[in-house]
């Protein structure tokens, strides 16, 4: 079984410091109805894109690793809605096309990137696991288990070198929570005060690993403690409840508090990646979480009680089956990389 | 009997310091523990306690002396208090040991000497880069102070320049590279990291891909094996990955190499490994102008760049051109010595070791030519071959191990590239293929020198 996912943080400070600032129990956002539509937009968006990636990689157009975000939607959605483009900077691992969707990155390049084409963002070098938007400040898409968290922490030492105001969210996993790294850089992160939100997508699995199987210490917001970084526990299913903690995250991060690490529980439909025989979870755990806690089925709960009717989302989800068939279409049809190509961008200048 | 107080050795690759200051005068009373004197080696301003108790009888190294070599005696001392002050001891102050303070800084005969002596020999006058104008003004620097110049120079020209690492600091740098940084740019650009190769090297290649220049120093590469990880993954392939869309202009340095008498875990070549990986620069300068354009060089450069020092010359002192902004292209090697019979390619410390060696080959009539690399990642392969071209024959003296070398790289190049032009098979002068041990005779055997590259190059000239 899995954990109960927690509805509410609960936070038990130690005795020793409960002099120490803390930030505030975040609450649930209050979302207009359009802020509604939009997060319910989004999430489809990334639901129907990661099926039809999904379906592409079984027709053998997409090659390699390629991980799946269904069931994660209302983590990046939440987030990204919270944050002010081209001025806040992200990164994450290699579970990336969901939060590239959320920060509104054209479908069309990420899944030419994900059928290794010319026009794909990383021009068909990278593929599903290594992407990157500059333009976006979304700066990967990285494939090495916890090497976000330490590049994150440089990108907040960035924005705080050049005092630009951003804060960078550097996204990682249940399973990457364990590398020593992230500790590292918590400790530097800490000690220099720097702009940056920790956000531990906890899905439950690290790969097929369950969090009780490999961490000691299983409540991850916790993790940042010995540190000073304070930790929320958020409900990473609901997206008002993820948006809620962000923006009493990033409130303490502005005010100049250093870092903030927030545990979003949360939990993926799919196999950790394509080839995932499944063996370490049984299908009625899933069956019930998709059942019970479905982050779109809640958004469309939100919705009904706003008043939006069946129609208005219907003609949305066509919208989104359109935009992704489309980019589909697209990512088959585009020319694969030129041959050339094979050598250029090794290095930036000429020796 | 007195005691002779002598320079002592404060660190691996001291030679000579400076006495910068002394705490006592003569007829002082002093008691073991006390500190005597200030004395600046190669690395900090170090105080040098007393080993005996005493009183200094003559001081005979006035402060302010430089170049004072280990082992002279700077001082005297009685070994036993005045004569009046004995009679009210409670017990008789046993008889002085007529032993040094310090056992290490007693020139005995079986002092133990480093293999790495023999590595760096009196510094050769090397070739004057032929870019520069004539009457240009030459500066003695040592490789030191033009890392230093070269970061400070870059600092001030650029505002995203910041340097990070261990010590860099409030320190001035475990090696003193770093120093006078802190003063002069604050501790905004001159950041102390905690002890975490692994976390710093990623925060700065996430700084360089966030839009700054970042100059990360590894106190030794031996500990950037912690980081390699972010130097290959992370910083080199990350322009190719995102379509040439996301860069990481990030600068790693340090020592580089085998070092004094430190053993296996801190004397290695990384050369060999970084110049491996497509996506990095790999620059390793051996003197003191090289140091400088090819470390400006590298701090301007887009591309991410390991550049490989050698704590052992950082001492040493090169003619620098005194220019306003000397930069150096990177990717080109230089001809150190011209000559007509043989080859010798290498890089860094090993370029002294193949100078010495052309030297002492002159006298039995073999005209050897040396070939700095410099960079070693790209190879300037076109001056490799076009040296090979005229002398036919080819010795890659490499200060590091033989597997998948430099050396093996050159063999290879020239195997396919300059076949028609060998009159002899390439040999390699490297370091033996075992970890560096301690034992100062089995270091000395482990590593290069000058009599192996003769040796060698008699070998491949049928001599």
């Amino acid at each position: 079984m899995t954990d109960q996912i927690a509805s509410s943080p609960q936070d038990t400070p130690a005795g020793a410091d409960h002099n120490r600032l803390r930030p505030s129990l975040p609450e649930d956002y209050e979302a207009t109805r359009e802020e509604l539509l939009e997060f319910y937009r989004q999430m489809v968006l990334i639901r129907r894109f990661e099926e039809k990636a999904g379906q592409l990689y079984g027709l053998g157009l997409i090659g390699g690793f390629c991980h799946l975000y269904i069931g994660q939607e209302a983590v990046a959605v939440g987030i990204q809605s919270a944050l002010k483009p081209g001025k806040d900077s992200v990164i994450t691992g290699y579970r990336d096309h969901g939060h590239m969707l959320a920060y509104g990155i054209d479908p069309n390049v990420i899944m030419a990137e994900l059928t290794g084409r010319e026009a794909g963002i990383s021009r068909g070098k990278g593929g599903s696991m290594h992407m990157f938007s500059v333009e976006h400040k979304f700066y990967g898409g990285h494939g090495i288990v916890g090497a976000q968290v330490s590049l994150g922490a440089g990108l907040g030492f960035a924005h705080k070198y050049n005092g630009d105001g951003g804060v960078c969210v550097a996204y990682f996993g249940d399973g990457a929570a364990n590398q020593g790294q992230v500790y590292e850089s918590f400790n530097m992160a800490e000690l220099w005060k720097l702009p940056i939100i920790f956000v531990i997508e906890n899905n439950q699995y690290a790969m097929g690993t369950s969090v009780n199987r490999s961490s000691a210490e299983d409540q991850l917001y916790r993790r940042g403690e010995s540190f000073r970084i304070p930790g929320i526990q958020v409900n990473g299913m609901d997206v008002l409840a993820v948006r809620g903690a962000t923006e009493e995250a990033l409130k303490w991060v502005q005010a100049g508090n250093g870092p903030i690490l927030l545990e979003m529980k949360t939990y993926r439909y799919r196999g950790h990646s394509m080839s995932d025989p499944a063996k370490y979870r049984s299908r009625e755990e899933v069956q019930s979480m998709r059942e019970k806690s479905d982050p779109i089925e809640g958004v469309k709960k939100y919705l009904t009680a706003a008043g939006v009717s069946e129609d208005e989302l219907k003609t949305i989800d066509q919208d989104i089956r359109k935009i992704v068939s489309d980019a589909a279409d697209f990512a088959e049809t585009s020319p694969e990389p030129e041959l050339h190509d094979l050598y250029t961008d090794v290095l930036v200048e000429q020796y | 009997m007195g005691i002779e107080i002598k320079m002592p050795a404060l660190s691996p690759t001291m030679e000579e310091g400076t006495l910068a200051k002394w705490l006592v005068k003569e007829g002082d009373e002093v008691r073991s523990g006390d500190i005597l004197a200030e004395i600046e080696t190669d690395k900090a301003t170090m105080e040098f306690e007393a080993v005996d108790e005493g009183q200094i009888g003559r001081i005979v190294v006035p402060e302010g002396t430089e170049g004072v070599k280990v082992g002279t005696v700077i001082a005297t001392m009685a070994g036993e208090g005045a004569g009046e002050g004995a009679d009210d001891a409670a017990a008789p102050v046993p008889a002085p040991k007529a032993e040094a303070p310090k056992a290490e800084a007693a020139p005995e005969p079986k002092k133990a000497q480093s293999g790495t002596a023999k590595l760096v020999p009196e510094a050769k006058a090397t070739v004057k880069d032929p870019a520069l104008p004539e009457g240009t003004e030459y500066l003695k620097t040592t490789v030191r102070e033009a890392l230093r110049d070269a970061m400070a120079e870059e600092m001030r020209r650029d505002e995203r320049v910041f340097v990070m690492g261990e010590e860099v600091a409030e320190y001035q740098g475990a090696y003193k590279v770093t120093q006078g940084l802190l003063e002069e740019f604050g501790d905004k650009r001159v950041i102390d990291t905690p002890i975490t190769e692994y976390g710093f090297a990623g925060i700065g290649a996430g700084a360089a891909m966030g839009g700054l220049k970042p100059i990360v120093e590894f106190m030794t590469f031996n500990f950037a094996m912690q980081a390699i990880d972010h130097i290959i993954n992370s910083a080199a392939k990350t322009n190719y990955m995102s379509g040439g869309q996301m860069r990481c202009p990030i600068v790693f340095r340090g020592p580089n190499g085998a070092a004094s008498r430190v053993a296996a875990q801190h004397s290695q070549n990384y050369g060999p490994w970084y110049a491996a990986v497509p996506g990095l620069i790999v620059i390793a300068p051996y003197d003191a102008a090289d140091a400088k354009g090819l470390l400006k060089a590298a701090i301007r450069s887009d591309d991410p760049v390991v550049f490989l020092e050698n704590e052992l010359v950082y001492g040493r002192s090169f003619d620098v051109p005194k220019v306003d902004d000397y930069v150096l292209p990177i990717g080109k090697a230089r001809i150190m010595r011209e000559g007509r019979d043989v080859t010798l390619v290498s890089y860094s410390i090993g370029v002294g070791v193949a100078l010495e060696a052309a030297e002492a080959l002159a006298g039995e009539g073999i005209d050897a030519e040396v070939v700095d690399l410099r960079t070693l990642r790209p190879l300037d392969t076109a001056t490799v071959l076009q040296s090979l071209k005229k002398t036919n024959r080819l010795v890659v003296v490499e200060e590091g191990w033989p597997v998948c070398s430099i050396a093996s790289e050159i063999a290879a190049v020239v195997m396919e590239q300059g076949f028609d032009d060998l009159d002899a098979p390439v040999l390699r002068v490297t370091n033996e293929d075992v970890p560096l041990p301690y034992a100062a005779n089995l270091e000395k055997a482990a590593l290069i020198d000058p009599s192996r590259v003769v040796a060698a190059v008699k070998k491949v000239c049928y001599r």
